[in-house]
């Protein structure tokens, strides 16, 4: 390679953790603040689809190599599980419980069904956006 | 509260998403598919029982009360329609089995199946508008990729005008949404009732009553707007087409008898101009289907002049009428997709859909012409079959109501669908024997006959034993007539 972009690769590889780390607190204010499953999820993607863009395909593909359609399944299977399990003790689709609980050193912690309904969420946001994006990038080469 | 309820959305949703893990298994999709289905016609079933019984159901999601969280409600004509609508696609799914390439079943052919199957029940069984507009969204884009899948340039071509067509009207559903919610402050469709009962009978109601039209007369093709529909149903494969041709027009036609019987009933206008469009829709389709000289396009334009009759029952709106609305939309799921599996027949045999390339079907395949006779008859209405019943009280309702000159245009309606039915059996099946495809002769199609004959036997049932069938129609209609019950049971708390 003749023209590698060094300032690029060298500032992605700070910023990308940066996005990633923030994406996960972000996702974890959700429920009672701004934040949530669909936001972290879509900031997840956006790191990534950064690393896509400084360094190539092939090698993130190497880095990741994860099927996206696959996450997506996940993702909603998630969700949907986390509805069912209302449903086995009877109670509508999609009850939600929450309760708190002291936890030494995190303190007053809230813990609430829609915790992993959101992961489920986050996953689908962040499989379906790169598949969209790699499968447009993938039709070029 | 009933979590039955929320059974045939959520079983075909589950399956779905788990046959995305298993993607190039056959027989996996295949099995997962069949029992997922076989499942829903179980459960729909059981809940038609439970509602003919006991009432209506409803299931409040998440635990949050009526008016502010979104009730699932199943009365007679949602359960029914969704025991319909599954055994449907029971059918669509095997004739699928035999006719499909090995790679459109690898391309997610069947998750998306079963999400088109979510989104239909799941319109079907709603109590809230804008859940409805989440429903018909989750149906539509299972459909673009159901009906844009395989990409022949004819398909994409007409997929595409679907699609941009489809977009538009959602679009204004969004906007007849929040019209509605701006003037009422709710969108529980049993609360918008009551609501809209209180208020004064003013302008507003009515241009939101005629964008509700607007935006359902789309989906379920009627006459202005009908001119996307002959194309792109005649694109994707029999199994896919008799599935769209039987069923998402449908719930068009569904949404607009259940929005015109519980909230805007008190609209004489807008039934008057159901009246009109619904004649001119039955007339100007037959006439378009008169015209045409392909298997499958003759029966894609019949979908719109059937759709008339429909428009025409509720614009009536006597309980007569919306039985006989019923009776006809039940009748024509049936008979309309067996009609287009028996194109796919036809066009597996010959190897084209041209009328004038085939003829003389009914010396090699006999059985594939005499079972195609009886559901084209039962289309045209011919008595002892399914199809007269649902005319003749649409008919009778019409007279009772003075709406003559309607009554004589769907009367020569009827004459004009026996003879585009008539005109593709004598080219088609009578005559030479004329073929392009030099070995169709020998050609065995038993294997395909199989998963239609359910769809005949039932058409004939429906009209053989017309009576039971009748009396639950005029059951249902009261129902819908006098939405109190509805009300009450989304509303107050047992």
């Amino acid at each position: 390679m003749k023209n590698t972009p060094v300032q690029l690769h060298v500032i992605t590889r700070i910023v990308a953790f940066i996005i990633l780390a923030f994406s996960v607190f972000l996702f974890f204010a959700g429920h009672n603040n701004p934040g949530g499953g669909f936001i972290g999820g879509l900031m997840t993607a956006a790191a990534l689809v950064l690393l896509y863009l400084s360094f190539d395909l092939k090698t993130i593909k190497r880095v990741i190599p994860f099927n996206y359609s696959k996450i997506i399944g996940a993702g909603l299977l998630i969700a949907i599980l986390t509805g069912i399990v209302g449903m086995l003790f009877g109670f509508p689709f999609l009850t939600q419980f929450d309760e708190y609980y002291h936890i030494p050193l995190l303190g007053e912690t809230h813990a609430a069904s829609a915790l992993p309904f959101d992961l489920g969420i986050y996953l689908v946001v962040v499989g379906f956006t790169l598949l969209v994006i790699l499968t447009v990038a993938e039709d070029d080469s | 509260m009933n979590n039955l309820v929320i059974l045939p959305i959520l079983i075909p949703l589950l399956m779905g998403v788990i046959l995305i893990f298993f993607k190039d298994s056959k027989s996996v999709q295949r099995t997962v598919s069949v029992i997922s289905v076989g499942l829903m016609i179980a459960v729909s079933a059981y809940l038609t029982y439970m509602v003919y019984t006991e009432g209506i159901q409803t299931t409040e999601l998440g635990d949050w009360p009526a008016p502010f969280g979104i009730v699932l409600v199943a009365d007679l004509l949602s359960s029914s329609l969704v025991a319909l609508s599954s055994l449907l696609a029971l059918v669509c799914l095997f004739f699928a089995y035999q006719t499909f390439s090995a790679e459109r079943e690898r391309n997610y052919f069947h998750p998306f199946f079963l999400f088109l199957m979510v989104g239909v029940n799941g319109s079907f069984l709603t109590g809230d508008l804008f859940n409805l507009f989440v429903f018909f969204e989750v149906m539509l884009i299972s459909s673009f990729i159901l009906i844009s899948m395989g990409s022949k340039q004819y398909q994409l071509r007409e997929s595409l005008k679907y699609v941009i067509i489809n977009t538009v009207s959602s679009m204004f559903f969004v906007a007849a949404i929040a019209y509605i919610y701006g003037v009422t402050g709710t969108l529980n469709m049993a609360d918008l009732a009551v609501k809209i009962g209180e208020l004064e009978q003013t302008g507003v109601i009515s241009v939101i009553a005629v964008l509700f039209l607007f935006v359902f007369g789309t989906k379920s093709a009627i006459f202005p707007l009908y001119y996307w529909l002959p194309h792109s149903y005649f694109a994707p494969p029999a199994a896919i087409a008799a599935l769209f041709g039987g069923l998402l027009t449908k719930v068009g036609v569904y949404t607009i008898m259940r929005t015109y019987t519980l909230i805007f009933p008190h609209d004489q206008t807008v039934f008057q101009i159901l009246l009109i469009f619904g004649g001119l829709t039955m007339f100007i389709g037959v006439l378009g289907a008169v015209s045409q000289f392909d298997f499958k396009r003759i029966l894609a334009v019949h979908i719109v002049s059937q759709v008339g009759y429909m428009i025409m029952g509720v614009g009536i709106f006597t309980p007569l009428a919306i039985a006989g609305t019923f009776y006809f939309l039940a009748h024509n799921i049936i008979v309309k997709s067996a009609l287009f599996l028996f194109a796919g027949v036809a066009e597996k045999i010959t190897g084209t859909s041209h009328l004038k390339q085939m003829s003389g079907l009914l010396k090699t395949h006999p059985y594939v012409g005499w079972l195609f006779l009886i559901t084209a008859l039962s289309l045209a209405g011919i008595p002892p079959l399914s199809g007269f019943f649902g005319k003749f009280a649409l008919i009778i309702a019409g007279f009772d109501a003075g709406n003559y000159f309607v009554i004589a245009v769907s009367l020569a309606t009827g004459v004009l669908t026996l003879f585009s039915m008539m005109k593709i059996f004598m080219t088609s099946f009578w005559g030479e024997v004329k073929m392009p495809d030099p070995q169709a002769k020998d050609k065995k199609v038993g294997s395909l006959l199989i998963p239609i004959l359910p769809l005949v036997a039932l058409t004939i049932l429906l009209g053989v034993a017309a009576e039971p069938f009748m009396q639950f129609s005029l059951e249902l209609a009261e129902q819908l007539m006098d939405p109190s019950e509805y009300i009450n049971s989304v509303l107050n708390k047992e």
